[in-house]
């Protein structure tokens, strides 16, 4: 049973739907690091970039490509719910944060269940099954192309918040919410971007993501509280915390699917969540957007 | 005195319900509400009391329902018995997962996220586990007696449920006007302050946690025996753990009336989205998340604090 022929290539396909999850997670840290809210309505709105790119590939438009569309509606999907709803219902208090983005997911799933239906749904596309062959392991190049962008994303993410003005003035808000509104900057308007770019993340996700996977109002379900195990374990706002974590539960996922079969092998996922969360809550690179 | 009067002529009322509607389908209706009324009590003292917001409530309703079920088809209990064992189940899953919690110091987000994730961790074990039936679930044998828990009508499962709820109303009182409450109270309004008067936080969050899970899990020992059915995702899923908290942040946190109030709003508002727009799959949920949302926004304080408003100005109008 450990053999290194099936221990290898189940660590691969764990490190590939990782990827994935890296990448749900990068938007996640993001607005946990500048909000210090924890957004529950991420799943949804990864759900709904799921959709957008399904309808724009049955309009004709390939799933890499919808990236130029999806990016962008979502980035304005998620500045708008901040800015109208998130932060004027919040009145301050963490945890009417965590209410409203429960709230708001329930809301948007139900309205995709209303008028999608339950039905699950998937794309084809030319290269869905095509195989890449890494040596020691077949991945499947949709999953070669998510872990590959997760690592361009993370980096992008990064460069975006170490090195431009925006991402000064994002640290600066995470920081000291009064002194950055002290010395002149908007900070609604931060928190805003802050929560856009965060869900703009979702949008790139959603189309890496649908060439390999379905859509479904509940699909926000399987990913929401994986992105919050990578987060908590990343370290609440660290990329690369974020980038290693996925990695780490898409692998442990996949070897204790492999070890305890596919109905027990999620549970390592929630209680490496809970021990982290008892042990170690800062995560194994704690650290806020510093 | 004007109090207790409005209270026993409530009392009268909801006695005398059975015999004035007499359609099974407002008469389920009505145990749903007070089946969630007694949750949200449940829900309340953690959250609304002592300010620990749960999101895996599932777990302590959960555990009750299969603890109700597998002990009363497994090795034939006496379902009011199971009752019983299902509160204690309840309150014992609630002291290890407090214990845990609260042991490392998990407060507000981490602590809503922790129980989620407990709640899922045995959403994937009743999926597992063989006594638990797996995923098709369990049966609950038809067997209609008194002794045993199953009425022919719906009266009797209303007048058990009613039982509960006025339960769930005295713990409510008897806690606000408890030592414990008091010091939940200050827990909830600032935890490092109530320590350093001498409040002993931790011990009063177990308390809390218990008392809270006890409630829930009579909740779920009695849906088991209600619906007689009962399965992973009834049992642990995340729209059980949702529906709990809505009623009383609809109803009003940290009050005694507030979860009956809310439940009712809350089940009221489904039903009437039903009515209003057809039966959908998701529709009562739409209405549910918006009603979550307007209420945080606009009425933080709940329903409860839209009667006291409205009762401190006909009491200012009638003293003019």
């Amino acid at each position: 049973m450990l053999d290194p022929i099936i221990l290898l290539p189940a660590a691969i396909n764990g490190l590939t739907m990782g990827a994935v999850y890296a990448l749900v997670a990068l938007g996640l840290t993001l607005i946990y690091g500048v909000l210090h809210i924890i957004n529950f309505a991420h799943g949804s709105l990864l759900m709904v970039g799921l959709y957008g790119a399904f309808f724009l590939h049955r309009a004709g438009l390939d799933p890499y490509l919808a990236l130029v569309v999806m990016v962008p509606a979502l980035f304005f999907t998620g500045y708008a719910l901040q800015w109208s709803v998130i932060g004027k219902a919040s009145h301050g208090s963490d945890q009417n944060i965590l209410l409203v983005t429960l709230g708001a997911s329930i809301v948007i799933e139900n309205l995709a269940l209303y008028f999608f239906s339950a039905d699950t749904r998937t794309i084809d596309t030319p290269y869905s099954f095509e195989m890449i062959d890494l040596g020691v392991a077949l991945v499947p190049l949709p999953r070669v192309i998510a872990f590959a962008a997760a690592l361009v994303l993370a980096a992008v993410l990064w460069f975006l918040i170490a090195r431009t003005d925006l991402g000064r003035a994002i640290r600066a808000v995470a920081k000291e919410r009064q002194g950055a509104r002290l010395v002149g900057i908007d900070v609604d308007h931060i928190f805003a971007m802050s929560f856009g770019i965060g869900t703009a993340c979702l949008g790139a996700a959603a189309c890496l993501l649908l060439p390999m996977f379905y859509v479904s109002p509940h699909v926000g379900h399987v990913f929401v509280l994986v992105a919050f195990t990578v987060v908590v374990l990343g370290g609440m706002g660290s990329f690369s915390g974020a980038l290693i974590g996925g990695l780490l539960i898409g692998v442990t996922e996949s070897l204790g699917g492999l070890l305890l079969g596919e109905s027990l092998g999620q549970m390592g996922i929630f209680l490496i969540f809970i021990a982290t969360l008892m042990f170690r809550p800062s995560g194994l690179f704690g650290s806020r957007l510093s | 005195m004007n109090a207790r009067l409005v209270m026993a002529a409530g009392l009268a009322a909801a006695l005398a319900v059975p015999y004035l509607v007499r359609s099974d389908f407002w008469l389920g209706f009505l145990i749903t509400v007070l089946l969630f009324a007694v949750m949200g009590m449940a829900w309340n003292i953690l959250g609304g009391y002592a300010g620990q917001f749960s999101f895996g409530h599932a777990a302590f309703f959960g555990t009750g329902a299969y603890a109700a079920a597998v002990l009363h088809i497994g090795f034939g209990l006496n379902p009011w018995l199971g009752l019983a064992v299902a509160a204690l189940a309840g309150g014992l899953v609630a002291l290890v997962i407090g214990y845990l919690s609260f042991r490392y110091g998990l407060r507000g987000s981490y602590f809503a996220l922790i129980t989620l994730a407990f709640a899922e961790v045995l959403r994937i074990l009743a999926n597992w586990a063989e006594f638990t039936g797996g995923g098709v679930g369990l049966y609950v044998p038809l067997k209609v007696g008194i002794a045993n828990l199953q009425f022919s009508g719906k009266t009797g499962y209303y007048y058990v449920a009613l039982g509960f709820a006025v339960l769930s109303l005295a713990v409510g009182w008897a806690l606000e006007h408890s030592r414990l409450g008091a010091q939940l109270m200050a827990i909830r309004e600032n935890e490092d302050a109530a320590q350093a008067l001498g409040v002993d936080t931790f011990a009063c969050k177990l308390k809390a946690i218990a008392l809270s899970g006890a409630l829930t899990g009579i909740g779920g020992g009695f849906y088991t025996h209600y619906y007689l059915y009962i399965d992973p995702g009834i049992a642990y899923g995340p729209g059980v753990s949702v529906e709990i908290l809505l009623v009383p942040i609809i109803g009003g946190l940290g009050t005694v009336f507030g979860p009956l109030l809310g439940s009712a709003v809350l089940h009221g508002a489904g039903e009437l989205a039903r009515r209003l727009m057809g039966d959908a799959p998701g529709l009562n949920l739409i209405f549910y998340g918006v009603l979550l949302i307007v209420m945080v926004r606009f009425m933080p304080e709940g329903l409860m604090g839209l009667v006291w408003r409205l009762r401190h100005r006909w009491r200012r109008v009638a003293d003019a």
